[in-house]
């Protein structure tokens, strides 16, 4: 494991991070920084590789160039102590991903135990305060197909939550919802920004950007195509693709 | 159709009622019946039932194979099919691992043994456990329990191991990723996330190859026995001869079928439970 001082204050540091499937390159060199206690979030079109981005820090997906450090530790060299990493970066996914034959409590306390071998008492206390968090503290028997769309995407949060971790990722985490329960989900998320969580978003939710983002990256073909904060970003873009895509997403119906 | 009147789409007489598909459905359910009634009376008027009875329903003859055929006949099928059953899973557990391994001759090794297995009649296994071990490793002595789990284990590792294996690759990747991102190695993941759901979406063609193995069980009857090691298909054969009656066959049938026909119900009632839960 080699750590770099330089990395100071610095949860993540992409550099030069490249990804290939197969011949096509959906990461053409990426730098990004995320610091401590920031919220960062991605947007841009979708296939331009935002997903791809974020399950590189975790290293769902293994990098092809380039370097990720993740709390200092470079987790693209091959005697990184990934699974030790993956413990202090919790990820929340479009689909959820709730372990569907364990009960809502179980499914906050299954890591720990195993995991981080936390133990009972211990475990099903600190479930139950990330439940109570995300305002489900009354679910913790219910099976995830129990509960609502909105609701299972609460309970995944607070899985992540359950292993106390130092950094977020989120990969469209309202994307799958009704719109009336995407609310819900903002606003867990919007708390813990609050409480000075690090998060790394990726999301097309333009006013939960605006409002929570210290940073907006958009990303377009693989690159970062333009980056500041949501005010500049969102409200004044330079770059006429980030304009056409705001276009889009702001006003999808074309009117004027 | 020449002429396109409003007439035409409601036409008269046998052709016209053919030409709906409701009226055709009535007209061939009415000769599905028809030709069953037939087939009853026909049955039913020509047999001889005194003799049937005779050969097959011996009441006399059917009291006398109670209480063996449970208690020896029944038990021992029964525990020859869990003590494979129990071989068959762990082996197919094994062989379900391997096929999905990173390690290509672990894969190789596995299909091959699955391909093997899956193509030879049980019959020959059981010959060539029971019958060729002790002759190619003369001195080793095979208990009898062991000889028939190894042999029923064996081949219904294969089944079992293909089946385990798709179960496995039925759950979705995201559960593992899912997993992993709680800094769960592959390993750990596999045992406590995907191996207990895959467990649930193989229940139905597991109790099916459990009922296939309750009938295999029979094939011990190639290694001979005493009285007290029968199970029900040699029982009935030897109370055959004995009695010159069908009866004894009738009822070690029976017994099979008080195994083998709530275990199809139970599978039915699992698939029913899947087919709601997706
Ligand atoms: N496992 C994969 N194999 C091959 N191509 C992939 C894979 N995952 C993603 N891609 C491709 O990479 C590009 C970026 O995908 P993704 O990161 O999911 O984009 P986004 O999240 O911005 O919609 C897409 O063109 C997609 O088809
Ligand atoms: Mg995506």
């Amino acid at each position: 494991m080699s750590t770099t001082p330089a990395a100071g204050d610095d949860v993540v540091v992409l550099d030069g991070l490249v990804k290939r499937f197969g011949d096509t390159e959906v990461l053409t060199g990426i730098d990004l920084e995320v610091r401590r206690g920031e919220v960062v979030c991605v947007i841009g079109p979708s296939g331009s590789g935002k997903s791809t981005l974020l399950r590189c820090v975790n290293l769902l997906e293994q990098p092809s160039g380039g370097r990720v450090l993740v709390r200092g530790t470079d987790v693209t060299d091959p005697d990184c102590d990934i699974d030790a990493v993956r413990r202090h970066v919790g990820m929340v996914f479009q689909g959820f991903n709730l372990f569907p034959h364990l009960t809502v409590i179980e499914n906050c306390t299954v890591a720990q135990r195993k995991v981080a071998k936390v133990g009972k008492a211990e475990a099903e206390r600190r479930a139950q305060a990330n439940l109570d968090r995300v305002g489900l503290g009354d679910r913790g028997g219910a099976y995830p197909a129990e509960l609502s769309g909105g609701q299972q995407q609460r309970v995944a949060i607070a899985r992540a939550l359950s292993m106390e971790p130092d950094l977020m990722l989120f990969d469209e985490p309202t994307s799958a919802l009704d719109p009336e329960l995407v609310g819900d989900v903002l606003e867990v998320m919007r708390d813990l920004a609050d409480e000075g969580m690090t998060m790394l978003v990726v999301t097309h939710e333009m006013a939960f950007a605006r409002q929570v983002a210290d940073r907006v990256v958009f990303m377009d073909g693989g690159v970062v195509v333009e980056e500041g904060p949501p005010s500049q970003v969102i409200g004044a873009p330079r770059e006429a693709r980030t304009r056409d895509f705001l276009d889009r997403v702001l006003n999808p119906t074309h009117e004027r | 159709m020449t002429s396109s009147t409003t007439a035409d789409a409601r036409p008269t007489g046998l052709r016209g009622a053919l030409r709906s598909p409701r009226r055709r459905g009535q007209v061939v359910r009415a000769v599905q019946y028809a030709l069953l009634v037939a087939v009853v009376l026909v049955v039913a008027l020509t047999a001889d039932w005194g003799q049937i009875q005779r050969a097959f329903l011996d009441p006399e003859v059917a009291a006398a194979q109670f209480p063996s055929v449970l208690s020896v006949a029944l038990l021992n099928t029964v525990t020859f099919t869990l003590l494979g059953f129990a071989f068959g899973l762990a082996l197919g557990l094994v062989l379900a691992l391997m096929r999905l391994s990173s390690v290509g001759p672990y894969r190789w090794l596995a299909t091959g043994y699955i391909e093997f297995f899956r193509g030879l009649p049980a019959l020959l296994v059981f010959l060539a456990i029971g019958t060729g071990v002790p002759l190619a490793f003369p001195g080793t002595f095979l208990n009898r329990y062991v000889t028939i789990m190894l042999a029923l284990g064996l081949v219904g590792a294969a089944y079992i191991g293909e089946t385990i294996r798709a179960g496995i690759q039925a759950v979705p990747r995201g559960q593992v990723e899912a997993a992993r991102s709680l800094g769960m190695s592959q390993g750990r993941a596999m045992v406590t996330i995907v191996i207990p759901q895959a467990f649930r979406i193989i229940l139905p063609p597991l109790t099916n190859e459990l009922i296939m193995l309750t009938k295999d069980s029979s094939l011990a009857f190639l290694l001979g026995s005493t009285t007290a090691q029968q199970e029900l298909a040699q029982f009935g054969r030897q109370a055959l001869t004995q009695y010159r009656s069908l009866t004894p066959v009738l009822v070690a049938g029976a017994c099979y079928l008080i195994i083998t026909v709530p275990l199809g119900i139970l599978v039915r009632r699992l698939e029913a439970r899947t087919a709601r839960s997706r």
